[in-house]
Parts: structure tokens; C-alpha cells; sequence
């Protein structure tokens, strides 16, 4: 580098320099140009636009959207009653106020708290909610001596409201106060006046369509901030309506049978996937997610040992246990694994060629040689062994993939659970292990890696109820049920139909078999985890809850021409049959006996 | 030494001219915000203590040489664009946006790392390079703004991804690429303005739209560009007095506090309040012009030019919006709005400032 050029460098800085600050210049003089204008030029303009500026733009909240059963009964709505709020530039001192209240009604620590969180995102002129819900004698004594509060009144305002309370706790789901990081920055205006937002449920998939469009008024406020009149700008657009498939009836009779229990339900029409009725047990009341779920309330959901938060019909994975054999017997039938008339050997356990394991039946000795119609209706573990190993892990998997299993099943609700179809490469994946042969043998009884919802297992139910044809699962009514129909010949539906019918006249299912509506079903016990086994494979301690296996059950009716489809799972029930089984029938009936009455259009 | 020489030694190295400019900005915030929060004791208190915090970071700075702070521009810049791609990828989304990292309970915007970061390296790699005017050193310049200034735009925070180019463009014309470079820019930004209205999102062209006419929707998009003007303008010669802004204290004013917050100042002390402010930021910007064209060092004057230029370009983008001579972009005003990310960059530049002022080094 020569000598000169530093200093020929700086020269050039320098005059860039000059060009940078010339810049600074006219950019500083355009700005004071428009500071002048405004503050000295147009000033009176502006002057008296802030003196008589006082037309504030409050919004209108829109009415939200009902939810309404097959029927038309109604499964959310928007209550009106009475609230007192505050507006803190009407009220000189709002924490005195609410001391002063607090002696002719009583205002929570946890209404008080909301209303300070409130205070400080308010403007001054907008009211605030304190209280909800003022009962008539409360409001009288308000009214007696509401000239010592000023700023104080009573508003009507809307709340939502579940009237079956924790019937419909999974699937309508709830609203709950709206945080500004649910909402994008571009849809803030949509929420404009509104405190609430679908948080579950249909509630949370159908939010853009319930929730409707907020509207605003003008409001005159004079200089002091007091309001002098109102003009409506743009109506509110009010929610949309959904109506819902679910049947209020079938729905408490699955609740009715589950009381006490743990589990879900979930009842389908097979001809077009309509959700009937999905519960989930334990569940809760949405009712007091409205308003912002005081702490006590959400720490006793939160540490409930049965977890009423959860949604076993949507997310609850559960091994299928031997509901999965109509399945696997169907995907056996399809690959020319066996045929529907061969009889396979029976005992009372089976044994991989080569290898000492014995895998035993649940029936102590076993049942004989069976075919498969009588294996399905005896719940014949040997025999689906056998199948299972003919099929492999992969084939397997692939015919269980058919019916929906280990895929959501797209139903109009968020967070589905996909379930699992086991696999080498899955196993691998997952937790790093080799899969062996023994893995395959159990999930032709449905244990194992296999898990399956409630909701892919009345599914799958439905799609052989049905002749073949899988449905996407809806609780929104729809007038495109579209179904997918399966690749098996409708001979070998019609042998599992009949193997399932066969359950319930004289098989595991015999506990319903003096149904009054003709039932085909099937059993399964789901073996739970940690529960601990003999050689035989007999469950120790069986007297522990926990250590119960799971009672599961899948059923359609009428037999001939099904209009239901059900699974039930009942956690650590025990014995499918005895367990599961009557909430399906009480499902069931309850649905046919109530169906033939012609729909009522309100 | 005693002690409380030593104590003292490091306040020399502070440059008066800009500490007389940040101590008025500091009383001026402080007016305001008080004013702005109906009188809050609390808030003021929490905006002093930003300010406590501020000046100690850039004492600390100040005092650190100039060849110590280009040593770590490198890694300055590398962990910036790393974190901002991480943002990216699992950064916290709000309000639609990703632009925060967090760690834990705290949370943290990478693209104000980027503030300095990019400014810094492009003084580092302008400050070694020989041939200036030979266009790898252009092309170069322009792939190292466009990294971040693409991840940024992304997230999506188009405004402050516009005022880190702009920093590196000043740096480049400060550095002394060549003039054809930078029309070849002006003529390709007029040309793309179109085509890149098409990739803003739904509420990014509502701001501009309500920028050209704030009239559309008086009491939606345009309502904050109205009121604000209305705040300005009521303020006239004198302002209304401290206390005495209706629109601020009546609410009509959205975040008066934050990057509004000029508004509530000329509506409260007027014209001459006004003309007082900016001639505060003219003495901290004209100051760091000064320190920039008095230093030997390529590195120094580089950087020292850059940061009074973006210095500046805060300023007038923040007035600009208030009084509506551009749209609405989330920028605070320097060291008045209340908040802390922001003011602890701003005190880091002009930390950085102090430092190329208060080490001097002859070119061998």
C-alpha cells in the first residue's frame, strides 16, 4: 500500500461524509417543515378536532354461534345476564368502589383479580367487567343504592354456556378467555370487543364460522372522557350456527353407563360416519372454562388421578386387545392366509416353530381346532396366533392399515391421535430395539405396539358394519359424507359379520345375547402394561385396579341393516363383555329405540 | 491511584458532547412517560432503572478499545444470523410473528443483535479490504446485508429488516463502493416496488394503503395516524402543557408511551419542546459525524459513521410515522420510548461511539 492512499481514502470519507449529512439536512427539514405545519399552520384545525375528538371507535361484540344436537337441542348458547362493571373514569377510586360493594354483595378475590388485570389494558372510558351473574336479590339491593356509585352499573351481557354441563365436556369442548397470543396480528380486528375463543373441541375447529364478525359504534366522549351518544357504524355479523350429528340421548346414555368408570364411548352411523355420541370418562365441566378457570378449579383437574382433562376418544391409545380379530381375520382372508372353512389347531397355547415361548390362550386349555368364524366367537387367541405369523408383522400391519388404523381418521376435531401400527422399521425408529417374532404373535391379538382410539375403533367397526366402506368420522352435519370403499370381497365381510353375530348369540359376548335389537359385536381385554403375570399368564393381584386390564368392546346393530356402530373402552374394567359390553347395549338401544320416532325439524 | 480515581477513570473516557445529548433524552423520557402513565411512579421508576442499566453498558463500552470490539465482529455477526435462522425454525410465535428467542422464562430478539452486528462486520471486512472500488468488495457488501435482512423480512419484521439494510447500505457508501452501486440499487428498488407488493402480507399493505390515505378508515387502520396527528397538532407553538395532553390522557392516543410516544411529547410542550428534542438528537448525531471524520482509523471512522447515520435514521422514521410522512412501522423513538431491548442497543452504539472518540490511533 503506497503512502498516499490513506489520505486519499479520508478524503473520500470525508466527502461521503458531507453527502450523509447533507442528507441529515434535508430529511431534518422535511420533518420540522411537517411538525410546523401541523403544530403551527393547521394547528386550530387540529385544535379543535382534539377538543370535539372525541368520537371513539368501541366495537360491538357479535353473538356466538350455537351448537345444536341431530335434533335441534341445544348444546352450547350464549347466556344474557345481569354483570356490574365499572368505568374508571366515572369511579373515582375503583379499588375503594369494590370495598364499598363488597358490603351489599360479595365480590370474589378471583373477580377482583380479573377485574385489575382488566383495569390495566382498559381505556378509561370502556366499563369493566366485576361481576357476573347478579342474582335478583342482588341486583335490588344494587338498585336500592346505586346513587353512591357512581361510574357503577349494571350491563346485560353474554356468557357461554354448556346447559348439559359435562355431558358434551370432550366433544363440543369450551371457550375460554382470549389471550392476545392466540390471535395474529392481522386478526386482532376480529376479536375486537370479543374476551373469548374456542379453546377445544368443536368450540376451538369451528371458531372462524361461531364466533361471527364483531361490528363497532361511534362513541361521542366529551373532553372529560364522559360518553354522550352512541351511533351504530357496522352491525355486528352473528355467529353461524352448527349443527351438530351428535344425539343428546345417546350421549347420556353412554355417560349414564359410564358413571363410576373410566373410558370413552363412541357411537357412529355406519352409512355415513355421523358421530352419534363421543364420550370421554372422567370428564368436567366446560362451564367453568367460560370466564377463566379460577386456580383451584384447574389444580384439581390437573392433579385428578382419573385426568378429566383428557380425551380418551380422540387421544386415548389403547391396545385393542381382541377387538382387533374381526380385522386381522378379514386381512387374513383377503391374503389367501387361511381360508374362511380351514380349522387351525388348537391347545392351550401356541409356540413360534423352533422356539420354547408358549403363548397362551386366555381360556385355560384352549378351545380345539376352530375355524374362523368360530375362532372370532370364541375369541380363539391360538388360532390368531397362528394367523398372525401366516400374515408377518408387515402384511399385517398393511390390512390393519385398511381400516384406519395408525392414521387419524380426519374427524372435524383438533389433536386427534393417530394411534400405532407396529413395525420393524417403526420399532427401530422409536425406541432403537430389533423387533421379534414374538411382537408379531401378540398383535394378532391386539397387544403389543398396537394401539388403536376408541374413535378408529368404532371406525373400523363401522366399515364392516357397513359392507366394506370406510367413513370419515364428522360431528358437524354434512351433506357430503363421502366413504371410501375397501379392497375385500363382500363374502368374506359377510363371514366376519357373521362370526361377530355369532359372539353375542353364543360366544364371549353372551351377556347380551337376549339384546332386543340384534347386536354383532366383539370382546377384548387389553392387557395393561405393568400388570403383573404368572407362567401362565394369569394376571397377579387382579383384585388392584390398576393392574386391571382394560375392557374394551365393538358392536354394530341392527345385525342386518346396521344404523350404529360402537366401541366402548373401559379402563381397567376387566372382562370386555361383562364390562364394555352393556354400555354398548345401552347405546345401542337407546339410539334404535329413539330413531324410529321420525326427526324433528325445529 | 485512589480509589476513587480509579472509580472515576473509566466516566473519561464518556464523550460530554453525547452524554449532555442522553442525559436531556433521559429527562425528556422521563417527563413523558410520567405524564403518559397518568402519573405512575412505578413506571418511571422502571424506565430510570433502564436508564441505570444503559449508562453503565455503554461506560463499560466506552471503555473498551475499538480493535477489541472489530476483533469480536466476526463472531458478532456469525451467532446473529445463527440465531436468527434458529428463530426461524422454533422461535415463539406472537401475534403471527416469529421474532423472539426464548430461553426459559426469558426472551430475546435476535434481529436487535443484528442491529449492531451487521454494521460492525461490514466495517471489519471494509475496514481490511485494499481495493474498495473493485466490485467483489460490492457484491460482497450486498450478500452480507442480504442474509439477514432475508431472515428478518421472513419472520415476518419488515420494518426493522428495511433499518438494517439501510445501516449496511450507509456503511457501504461510507466505505466508499462505488457511486454506480448504489443507483444501480435506487433504479432496482423502484422497479421491484410493485413486484414485492404482491409478496406483503394482508395487514403490511393495509399500513401502507392507510399511510397514503388515512382518511379510508378513520377509526380502524387510520385511526392511530389520525389521532397521532391530531396530538401533534393540537400541541401548537407552546404544547398544552405537561399533564395537560387530552389526547393522551383520554386514551384516543394508542401507545403513547411506546413508539408513539413523540406524539404525546409535542402535544404536551409544543413546537419548542420539539425543536429542543431534535436539536438533542442533531448534537448526538452531528457529534458522532464529528468523531467519525476526526478518526485515523478505517475501522473507527467507518463504524462510528454508520452508527450516527442509523442513529439518525431511527429518529426521523419514528417522527416520519408520528406525524405522517411514513406509514406506521413498530420503530421506538431513541432512548424516550419506554422499553429496554431497544434503549440497550442504542447505549451499546453510542458506547461504541465514545470508544472510537476516546482511543484515538494514527494510521502507520
Amino acid at each position: 500500500m503506497n503512502a498516499v492512499q490513506p489520505a486519499r481514502e479520508h478524503r473520500q470519507f470525508t466527502r461521503r461524509l458531507l453527502v450523509a449529512a447533507g442528507l441529515i439536512t434535508v430529511l431534518t427539514a422535511l420533518l420540522v417543515i411537517q411538525i410546523f405545519r401541523l403544530q403551527v399552520w393547521d394547528h386550530d384545525l387540529y385544535a379543535t378536532q382534539s377538543t370535539h375528538n372525541t368520537i371513539v371507535l368501541l366495537p360491538i361484540a357479535p353473538q356466538r354461534g350455537l351448537i345444536l344436537d341431530r335434533h335441534g337441542q341445544v348444546l352450547a348458547d350464549d347466556q344474557t345476564g345481569f354483570a356490574l362493571t365499572i368505568t374508571p373514569n366515572k369511579a373515582m377510586h375503583p379499588e375503594e368502589t369494590i370495598q364499598r360493594l363488597r358490603r351489599i354483595l360479595p365480590v370474589s378475590a378471583e373477580d377482583q383479580q380479573r377485574f385489575n388485570h382488566d383495569l390495566s389494558h382498559a381505556r378509561p372510558y370502556q366499563p369493566i367487567l366485576l361481576r357476573r351473574n347478579l342474582s335478583p336479590g342482588e341486583l335490588a339491593a344494587f338498585a336500592v343504592q346505586r346513587h353512591q356509585f357512581p361510574g357503577v352499573d349494571i350491563q346485560t351481557r353474554t356468557k357461554r354456556h354448556y346447559p348439559y354441563g359435562s355431558l358434551f365436556a370432550h366433544a363440543v369442548g369450551y371457550v375460554g378467555r382470549l389471550t392476545p397470543a392466540e390471535v395474529r396480528e392481522e386478526q386482532m380486528a376480529d376479536y375486537a370487543g370479543l374476551d373469548s375463543i374456542g379453546k377445544s373441541g368443536l368450540e376451538a375447529q369451528y371458531e372462524t364460522l361461531l364466533k361471527g364478525q364483531p361490528g363497532d359504534q361511534e362513541v361521542e366522549v366529551d373532553a372529560r372522557g364522559h360518553t354522550l351518544h352512541t351511533r351504530l357504524r357496522n352491525p355486528p355479523r352473528e355467529g353461524v350456527t352448527i349443527r351438530t350429528t351428535l344425539d343428546l340421548a345417546v350421549q347420556q346414555a353412554a355417560a349414564k353407563a359410564m358413571i363410576g368408570q373410566q373410558g370413552a364411548v363412541v357411537a357412529l352411523d355406519p352409512r355415513n360416519g355421523d358421530i352419534l355420541a363421543a364420550y370421554s370418562a372422567p370428564a368436567f365441566d366446560p362451564n367453568a372454562f367460560v370466564d377463566g378457570l379460577s386456580t383451584a378449579v384447574w389444580s384439581s383437574l390437573r392433579d385428578d388421578p382419573g385426568t378429566p382433562m383428557a380425551n380418551r376418544f380422540l387421544r386415548g391409545s389403547y391396545p385393542p386387545g381382541s377387538t382387533i380379530k374381526p380385522f386381522v381375520a378379514l386381512s387374513a382372508l383377503r391374503d389367501k392366509a387361511v381360508a374362511a372353512d380351514q380349522r387351525l389347531a388348537g391347545g392351550a397355547y401356541y409356540q413360534i416353530p423352533g422356539t420354547k415361548h408358549k403363548y397362551y390362550d386366555w381360556k385355560p386349555g384352549g378351545h380345539g381346532a376352530q375355524n374362523l368364524r368360530e375362532a372370532i366367537r370364541d375369541s380363539n387367541d391360538v388360532y390368531f396366533y397362528q394367523i398372525a405369523m401366516r400374515l408377518g408383522a408387515i402384511q399385517l400391519g398393511n390390512g390393519l392399515a385398511h381400516f384406519g388404523f395408525g392414521q387419524r381418521s380426519g374427524v372435524d376435531l383438533p389433536g386427534e391421535s393417530a394411534g400405532v401400527i407396529p413395525s420393524p422399521v417403526w420399532l427401530r425408529r422409536r425406541y432403537g430395539q430389533t423387533w421379534y417374532q414374538g411382537q408379531t404373535v401378540m398383535m394378532g391379538i391386539g397387544q403389543g405396539y398396537l394401539l388403536s382410539t376408541p374413535l378408529q375403533l368404532a371406525r373400523a367397526t363401522a366399515s364392516i358394519a357397513n359392507g366394506g366402506k370406510l367413513v370419515i368420522p364428522h360431528m358437524k352435519q354434512t351433506s357430503d359424507s363421502a366413504t371410501q370403499p375397501l379392497d375385500f370381497s363382500p363374502e368374506d365381510i359377510a363371514v366376519i359379520q357373521g362370526a361377530m353375530r355369532d359372539a353375542v348369540t353364543s360366544g364371549t359376548g353372551k351377556s347380551l345375547a337376549n339384546d332386543l335389537h340384534a347386536i354383532a359385536g366383539k370382546t377384548g381385554t387389553a392387557q395393561v402394561h405393568h400388570a403383573q403375570r404368572n407362567d401362565s399368564g394369569r394376571v397377579l393381584h387382579d383384585t388392584v385396579q390398576l393392574w386391571q386390564d382394560h375392557a374394551l368392546f365393538i358392536a354394530y346393530a341392527p345385525a342386518d341393516h346396521p344404523r350404529i356402530a360402537v366401541a366402548v373402552v373401559v379402563e381397567h374394567g376387566g372382562h370386555g363383555g361383562s364390562i364394555a359390553g352393556p354400555v354398548a347395549r345401552a347405546v345401542i338401544d337407546t339410539y334404535l329405540d329413539t330413531v324410529t320416532t321420525p326427526e324433528v325439524n325445529p | 491511584m485512589s480509589w476513587h480515581v480509579r472509580l472515576l477513570k473509566p466516566l473519561r473516557k464518556l464523550d460530554p458532547a453525547i452524554m449532555t445529548g442522553v442525559v436531556m433524552l433521559m429527562l425528556i423520557s422521563l417527563a413523558v412517560i410520567y405524564s403518559g402513565s397518568q402519573e405512575s411512579i412505578r413506571v418511571v421508576l422502571a424506565q430510570l432503572l433502564r436508564f441505570a442499566i444503559g449508562i453503565l453498558v455503554l461506560v463499560l463500552v466506552a471503555n473498551t478499545p475499538p480493535e477489541r470490539i472489530r476483533a469480536w465482529a466476526p463472531a458478532l455477526y456469525a451467532t446473529g444470523i445463527l440465531l436468527l435462522a434458529i428463530t426461524l425454525v422454533a422461535g415463539k410465535a406472537n401475534l403471527g410473528a416469529r421474532r423472539w428467542l426464548g430461553v426459559g422464562p426469558l426472551t430475546f430478539q435476535p434481529s436487535e443483535l443484528m442491529k449492531l452486528a451487521l454494521p460492525l462486520f461490514l466495517a471489519y471486512y471494509y475496514s481490511q479490504r485494499e481495493n474498495v472500488r473493485h466490485w467483489l468488495s460490492a457484491v460482497t457488501g450486498f450478500v452480507l446485508i442480504a442474509i439477514p435482512f432475508l431472515l428478518i423480512a421472513k419472520e415476518p419484521d419488515l420494518g426493522t429488516a428495511a433499518q438494517i439494510g439501510a445501516a449496511g447500505v450507509f456503511m457501504m457508501w461510507l466505505a466508499g463502493v462505488r457511486r454506480r452501486w448504489f443507483v444501480a440499487l435506487i433504479i432496482l428498488a423502484a422497479i421491484s416496488g410493485p413486484v414485492l407488493w404482491h409478496f406483503l402480507h394482508g395487514y403490511q399493505k393495509e399500513r401502507i394503503l392507510t399511510f397514503l390515505d388515512p382518511q379510508r378508515d378513520p377509526l380502524g387502520a387510520g385511526y392511530h395516524i389520525i389521532q397521532s396527528m391530531i396530538a401533534v397538532g393540537s400541541g401548537g407553538f407552546w404544547g398544552k402543557g405537561w399533564f395537560n395532553g387530552t389526547q393522551v390522557n383520554l386514551d384516543f392516543l394508542p401507545e403513547a408511551q411506546t413508539d408513539f410516544v413523540f406524539a404525546g411529547f409535542a402535544e404536551e410542550f409544543g413546537l419548542v419542546g420539539v425543536l429542543l428534542l431534535i436539536s438533542t438528537y442533531l448534537l448526538i448525531v452531528l457529534r458522532g459525524l464529528v468523531i467519525a471524520y476526526e478518526s485515523r482509523d478505517a475501522f473507527g471512522r467507518l463504524i462510528a459513521g454508520t452508527l450516527s447515520l442509523t442513529f439518525f435514521l431511527y429518529i426521523f422514521i419514528n417522527m416520519g410515522m408520528t406525524t405522517g410522512i411514513l406509514p406506521v412501522v413498530g420503530v421506538p423513538l431513541p432512548l424516550v420510548s419506554y422499553g429496554g431491548t431497544a434503549m440497550l442497543t442504542f447505549m451499546v452504539g453510542l458506547g461504541i461511539l465514545m470508544s472510537v472518540h476516546a482511543h484515538p490511533r494514527t494510521h502507520e
